[in-house]
């Protein structure tokens, strides 16, 4: 019985463990090196979020404001460029997704190819899940059958001393 | 006998997981696929290295399956795969067309005197435009355009012999 509780406490600290991990940020230092003019400062806001979720083509882990790649700057430049002409956020991303395809976003959009990528985690945490509760539930039946068995046992074991000394 | 069967579980998994790992150290993530393939070249209007009032249009580049090559002065990897352009160009009668990317007019003329033209001709894209429309994000890159202007295959790196032989010339084939 002690077992199953220890357990059981594993098993809700392994779960509040993932859900911390799964919900966590990290803030990563942002450096920009142009010097962009801003006809207000929506349009610096906008400028730094799209820089922000853009993934530089020619690194493989860094957004294009971290970046120093000659093809990040270009694309700082474009963004800058699209802003300053009137395109929305969702019509800048379709721009460089166009050019560059969907490795340019840092969130993958979701679609019947990326199913498995956004919910395969939670899939494989439930799965998990449904394993330590069988084993769980297999253990106590166990306990229980042992404990039967052993008052059968001891039925058996009265009757053959009753009969003996009788 | 089930409970037995069952104690293999893991060890499947293990295999399973194994293979798709295995599989996965030999993509290279730095090989991006174009978003380009299937698509038409994207439309220009720009000058040449050689000719600064020539004005030639995507157009130029439909009639025959041809490579269009970028590259630069500025880039290293570009003199390395110079010469197999040229033996190309040559041997496969080939057509190719160069881009000349974020470069200065001087020194591609030079580069082109010093080390041979392979190209019909490079078009003069001095402030990259081109190159980001066409998705470049490293010279040199080399596109399989087929004879209606479309974008066929896309190549980043060096091209060598090997490469030339066994990976691109199979594919100008095919769209031959």
């Amino acid at each position: 019985m002690a077992l199953n509780k220890i357990k059981a406490l594993w098993l809700a600290l392994l779960v509040a463990l993932s859900l911390v991990t799964a919900f966590s940020y990290a803030p990563v230092a942002q450096a920009t090196i142009d010097a962009f003019e801003f006809k207000n400062d929506e349009l610096r806001t906008r400028y730094q979020d799209l820089a922000a979720v853009l993934r530089c083509p020619k690194c493989q882990n860094q957004n294009i404001i971290d970046s120093d790649a000659g093809i990040a700057a270009d694309l700082r430049q474009q963004v800058y460029r699209l802003l300053n002409e009137g395109y929305t956020d969702e019509e800048i991303l379709d721009f460089m997704v166009a050019r560059y395809g969907n490795f340019v976003l840092y969130e993958p959009p979701m679609n019947s190819l990326t199913y498995l990528l956004w919910f395969g985690p939670f899939a494989l945490l439930l799965l998990a899940g449904l394993v330590v509760f069988m084993l769980l539930r297999g253990n106590r039946k166990a306990a229980q059958d042992a404990q039967q068995i052993s008052e059968d046992d001891r039925e058996r074991l009265n009757k053959l001393l009753n009969k003996h000394s009788g | 006998m089930k409970r037995r069967l069952m104690l293999f579980i893991p060890l499947v998994i293990f295999f399973v997981m194994g293979i798709f790992l295995w599989q996965g150290l030999k993509l290279d993530p730095r090989e991006l696929p174009s978003a380009l393939i299937g698509k038409p070249f994207p439309a220009f209007n720009l000058s040449t290295v050689k000719d600064e009032n020539a004005t030639i249009t995507q157009d130029a580049l439909k009639g025959e399956v041809s490579l269009v090559n970028v590259w630069a002065t500025w880039c290293v990897s570009c003199r390395q795969e110079h010469p197999e352009l040229v033996r190309i160009a040559k041997e496969s009668g080939l057509k190719i067309f160069g881009l000349n990317y974020k470069d200065t007019r001087p020194e591609a003329i030079r580069w082109l005197d010093e080390y041979m033209d392979p190209y019909q001709f490079s078009l003069f894209d001095e402030d990259g435009r081109v190159g980001l429309d066409l998705g470049v994000y490293g010279a040199p890159e080399t596109y399989i355009v087929d004879k209606d202007g479309i974008v066929r295959y896309r190549f980043v790196g060096v091209i060598d012999r090997q490469i030339w032989l066994n990976e691109l010339l199979p594919e100008v084939n095919k769209w031959r």
